[in-house]
């Protein structure tokens, strides 16, 4: 499904990834870990197409398509998801017409027709089940005076949603008690299909308790140092980062 | 300069749509004012004599006084006598009714989107139309008269109502108010005048739309609202104007007068051209409106989008005379490029009981200057006059200001007066997180500063919200960061 060959990315002349290398096919869940300042999120960000990061070389293909080549919103349409660390509040505009804009934007861009009010109602309550979200959040502004869980599960919600092919989850645990921990894990792994693909950033092994990848890679310095299955999480949290820092270190 | 930099910049040159002009025969005054020329203006209305009075001392008053510069804008000196004050689409005689009116002239309102036309079929919203010094239609009235409810162009109340126009000119907005306003009483040509009688609901929206279309021609509308006890009227006001290089001065004057139990709401979208994006030409706005709740229990409530103008002066004010009165501001003003608005509201706290509410929200982009003046009077008899007012900014990209200077002055120790301020930027975060669900960055844009102006775009009537919801999105656009 997405192809990263060699990728090198910079943010204001610093070089934060420094050679990627990952192939992800549809069905799979890979977790990417890694030590603060690894280089994870911007990972995520230039993915996603945020252009404060520029990619200074390698490639990017997505569904047999340079990825690099396209726009944030192109991405989007295309199946790409983020879900945010710090999902953005947007006073005034509700979840439910924030979604209605977004999701008519995809189809319009897919030559697809736009949902009416009924059938978008119709998709919410739906998805609503799904992740367990509460109709009144829905309502309310964009984020605004969420409290972390709820601003997590927003995010499942509108991936729920917006139905991409491949998901990247962002640090999603961080700021979750265990209960919130497992909604938001239940949602990824209901939405799951064998065309589906996610890649799951994440510090802690604890979120790969409840979404378990079939792969496990290690982000160091803007590299991926080492790869292996779910041992490999588990092994990380039990011995931290500093053994693959020597490890290394002694090559 | 960022991607995001780039993209406000884009989106906030858009050109303006409104920007053509019609080649009609005009009816004009010689450039530039003197005695003669208020009284060739008020001859050409065939005016009787007490109107010519009221013109001509106000005309002294203007000379004696000097244009105010306290407001935060900017603008080059006016050359009041390069201005015409006269201008007015010729038409072979005076339409009595739509089938009359130059076929041009209808069209160029088609082309505005108004169709006089369709406003015959479509209820729901009566209208008078105003090119450059004159009225030239007005629908509905024989509906409307029926009920009682007398809504014409000015000129017309003079000839038809002349005890109403006498007992109400100038009764909240005095010749002498201010330099503009006197300038205005001086030479106003034409503009909307309407009483709703006691105890009518007025079943229709009424509106007027503005358009400057001659060249060299400063417009000098003057409206007046009037409605007697037990009354409720909504009036909806549009404006816009051909592209020219050059400035346009516009000053008008509206006035309300609202008796007991009446209740007007006064609804405007103004998009008068604002210049290009360079900053050259566009239509300088020195407006005056204010309305007085002279009964108890009456209410009086503006609600503005401000959008267009090279420089906008405009604070539409409530006096709360009757006890119990409630005035309410609330505003939405953009500017973008080199635009520069000073506007707000003045609530004078008269009353006992009295309630004022100001909610106003400005949005800068480009190297725009946006500033809210308020002021908040609470007099010595207003027992318990409450004021809530909130002032929110929202900046794009780093080039703008906005400004907030409100003024408090309460003179009874009973007053409850509360104020909001924020001021926020929209951020690149905001931006990608949108386009991160697919959404392209114009309607994040729009979406974003519609969510902002959310409060204020809800008072508006539905036949203004939609048409005022695209034009937020259409200034701003090209203008993220």
């Amino acid at each position: 499904m997405i192809s990263i060959k060699n990728l090198h990315a910079s943010i204001e002349d610093k070089e934060i990834l420094k050679g990627i290398n990952l192939e992800v096919k549809a069905g799979e869940v890979h977790a990417i870990m890694g030590p603060n300042g690894s280089g994870k999120s911007t990972l995520a960000s230039v993915l996603a197409g945020r252009e404060d990061y520029n990619v200074t070389s390698g490639s990017v293909t997505f569904e047999n398509e340079n990825l690099l080549a396209l726009s944030p919103e192109e991405r989007a349409q295309k199946g790409i998801f983020l879900a945010f660390q710090y999902p953005v509040e947007i006073p005034g505009v509700s979840t439910t017409n924030f979604l209605k804009t977004a999701i008519n934007q995809v189809k319009e861009a897919r030559g697809e027709k736009a949902l009416d009010a009924v059938h978008f109602l119709k998709l919410m309550k739906e998805k609503m089940k799904l992740v367990d979200i509460d109709q009144a959040l829905l309502s309310r502004s964009l984020n605004e005076g969420f409290s972390g869980g709820e601003k997590k599960r927003n995010e499942i919600f509108q991936m729920a949603m917006l139905e991409p092919k491949l998901s990247i989850l962002d640090e999603t645990d961080s700021g979750l008690d265990i209960d919130a921990l497992k909604i938001v894990a239940d949602g990824v792994n209901t939405l799951k299909t064998d065309k589906t693909a996610t890649i799951v950033v994440t510090h802690y092994q604890r979120l790969l308790d409840y979404i378990v990848p079939d792969y496990v890679h290690v982000l160091y310095k803007g590299r991926i140092v080492k790869s292996g299955d779910k041992s490999l999480a588990l092994e990380l949290e039990e011995k931290g980062y500093d053994w693959i820092k020597e490890e290394l270190a002694t090559v | 300069m960022s991607t995001d930099d780039q993209i406000l910049e884009e989106f906030t040159s858009k050109e303006y749509e409104h920007g053509w002009s019609v080649d009609f025969e005009a009816d004009e005054a010689p450039l530039g004012i003197n005695e003669d020329i208020v009284r060739f203006i008020s001859a050409k209305k065939e005016e009787p004599q007490w109107l010519l009075d009221w013109r001509l001392k106000a005309f002294a008053q203007w000379k004696q006084m000097k244009e105010p510069n306290w407001a935060n804008i900017n603008y080059p000196k006016i050359d009041y006598q390069a201005i015409r004050y006269y201008s007015a689409p010729k038409q072979d005689k005076k339409p009595k009714n739509l089938d009359e009116v130059d076929p041009e002239l209808l069209k160029t309102f088609e082309r505005l989107g108004i169709s006089l036309q369709e406003q015959k079929r479509l209820t729901g919203v009566a209208v008078d139309a105003v090119i450059d010094s004159v009225s030239v239609a007005t629908t509905f009235k024989e509906k409307l008269s029926e009920l009682g409810v007398i809504f014409c162009s000015f000129s017309e109340a003079v000839q038809e109502h002349p005890e109403l126009i006498k007992k109400y000119l100038g009764s909240v907005v005095p010749a002498n108010d201010n330099y503009f306003a006197a300038l205005n009483s001086a030479v106003f040509s034409d503009g909307s005048f309407c009483y709703i009688p006691k105890g009518v609901r007025c079943p229709m929206e009424l509106s007027t739309y503005f358009r400057i279309n001659a060249a060299n021609t400063g417009q000098f509308e003057r409206t007046l609202i009037v409605a007697d006890d037990d009354s409720y009227v909504s009036y909806l006001e549009g404006c816009t104007a051909p592209q020219r290089d050059e400035n346009q001065l516009h000053a008008a004057v509206v006035e309300i007068y609202a008796a007991k139990n009446a209740e007007v709401k006064y609804s405007t979208v103004q998009n008068w051209y604002p210049g290009d994006k360079n900053g050259k030409g566009g239509i300088f706005n020195f407006v005056t409106k204010r309305g007085i709740c002279s009964g108890d229990h009456s209410k009086i409530s503006w609600t503005q989008v401000e959008t267009g103008s090279a420089v906008t002066w405009k604070y539409p004010s409530c006096i709360l005379k009757g006890d119990h009165s409630v005035g309410e501001f609330y505003s939405v003003a953009v500017t973008n490029n080199y635009q520069q608005a000073d506007t707000g509201t003045k609530m004078v706290h008269l009353g006992k009981n009295t309630r004022s509410r100001i909610v106003s929200k400005g949005i800068s982009a480009g190297k725009s200057q946006n500033s809210y003046r308020g002021q908040v009077e609470v007099m010595k008899r207003a027992e318990n006059a409450r004021n809530f007012s909130q002032c929110d900014s929202l900046l794009m990209g780093d080039k703008c200001g906005a400004h907030t200077f409100p003024y408090i002055d309460i003179k009874n120790k009973s007053a409850q007066i509360e104020h909001e301020a924020t001021t926020s930027k929209i951020g690149e975060d905001q931006i990608f997180y949108c386009q991160q669900r697919g959404i392209d960055e114009e309607t994040a844009v729009a979406l974003i500063v519609n969510g902002f102006a959310k409060e204020v775009m809800n008072k508006l009537p539905m036949e203004f919200a939609v048409e005022a919801q695209k034009l937020l999105a259409l200034t701003l656009e090209g203008s993220v960061g």
